[in-house]
């Protein structure tokens, strides 16, 4: 088995099959791939709003006021609710992988993948709680 | 023989025709006929000319996947009954170079399948006096899965990634390389890792995730992949964190 392809006057003429550049809407699976990977733009934008949060809070009461109202305008606003439901499909679908990729052994025997995932969701309320905690706390 | 069902069944003959068409046919269906069942009254009873590959009609050999409504399939696990009342399109594997009618290339993934070193390695044969290799149904139980891959390639039909650059190692490739990586008679880890982590290698999965839903064994390709680029990225931190050597 030679590397490549040698074209002799006997060699079968294939036929290419071509993918179809909507190759994504063909199968509901895939859209929800092609979602996911989109995802990361706005979880990237998360990021960058969560600095300007820090900038904003850093610079006193008159920019941390200008920040809200600037929030509180329906462009931004809207864009933050399209990123929340983009950010949750990402952790969830990230989550719903974590079992596949994670091989979690105690002792001799090997966890099985819904404690895996249980315990995915499990770090994640208690980050959310300890979170809300120190919002309540605080004010 | 009450019911029948239309096949609408691809056909590609390349001293005639560049392109694809469709030939249809009527064939019985019968409760516990399967597409291939279809295929071989057709090439018996109608049309000898179609060609298609088929070999033990029980899921083991590997050679029967074709396209069927869409979907990777093996045709002798695929009831025709559940497509009733049709019709069925029969094409061949995506991705892969067509022949003939549904008759694919599969060189490329040969030729894959043998760079991942399918067999096991030993850095060094223990003498033959100390007996056989033994193996706990523990250790056994970590790459059992991955070795019932039957080489069907229905993962590298459903595979988007491997149809955009056929360059990519593929999904059975991989779980291949992990049923050899895991099992604890295998040295062979390192030599493989240099064809595993070349860009096309694991990296190249950007977990779709197909594989794993067509695959007619279980086998879980995607998560093979995944567990791989979990333990690859673990190595890399460790040689970068701690001393050489340790
Ligand atoms: S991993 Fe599954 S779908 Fe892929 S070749 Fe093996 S048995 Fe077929
Ligand atoms: S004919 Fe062997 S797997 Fe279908």
């Amino acid at each position: 088995m030679s590397e490549g392809h040698v074209y002799t006057a006997y060699h079968p003429r294939w036929l290419r099959q071509r993918i179809s550049t909507y190759w994504w809407l063909e199968k509901p699976a895939y859209l929800a791939f092609i979602l996911r990977e989109a995802s990361c733009v706005f979880v990237a934008w998360f990021v960058v709003y969560l600095l300007l949060l820090v900038d904003a809070v850093s610079g006193g009461a008159a920019a941390y006021a200008q920040f809200l109202a600037w929030s509180a305008d329906a462009p931004i606003l809207l864009l933050n609710v399209v990123s929340f439901l983009f950010v949750v499909f990402h952790a969830v679908t990230f989550f719903d992988a974590a079992p596949q990729a994670m091989v979690v052994h105690v002792g001799q025997t090997r966890v099985p993948g819904h404690l895996v995932l249980a315990g995915h969701y499990a770090a994640w309320a208690a980050v959310s709680v300890f979170v809300a905690w120190l919002l309540a706390s605080g004010q | 023989m009450g019911e029948r069902i239309r096949l609408q069944v691809a056909r590609y003959r390349p001293e005639q025709e560049s392109e694809a068409t469709f030939d249809e046919y009527e064939v019985p269906c019968p409760k516990d006929w399967v597409v291939l069942d279809g295929l071989n009254h057709i090439k018996d009873r109608i049309d000898g000319t179609l060609a298609y590959r088929w070999s033990c009609r029980m899921g083991i050999c590997g050679s029967c996947g074709m396209t069927v409504n869409g979907e990777p399939k093996l045709t002798c696990a695929t009831f025709l009954a559940d497509y009733a009342p049709g019709p069925v399109r029969v094409e061949p594997l995506r991705n892969f170079p067509v022949i003939r009618d549904l008759v694919v290339d599969i060189g490329d993934f040969m030729r894959k399948l043998v760079k991942i070193k399918p067999w096991i390695v030993r850095q060094a044969e223990k003498p033959l006096a100390d007996g056989e290799y033994l193996q706990t149904p523990q250790e056994l139980e970590e790459f059992k899965q991955y070795s019932m891959c039957i080489n069907c390639m229905l993962c590298y039909a459903a595979c988007p990634i491997y149809g955009l650059d056929p360059k990519f190692l593929g999904p059975a490739a991989i779980a291949l390389a992990q049923r050899y990586n895991l099992d604890n008679r295998d040295d062979g880890a390192g030599a493989r890792m240099a064809t595993l982590s070349e860009h096309e290698g694991i990296w190249g999965c950007t977990f779709v995730g197909e594989c794993t839903q067509v695959c007619p064994k279980h086998v879980d390709p995607a998560g093979a992949i995944q567990r791989y680029k979990l333990s690859a990225a673990v190595e890399s931190m460790k040689s970068f964190f701690l001393p050489r050597g340790a």
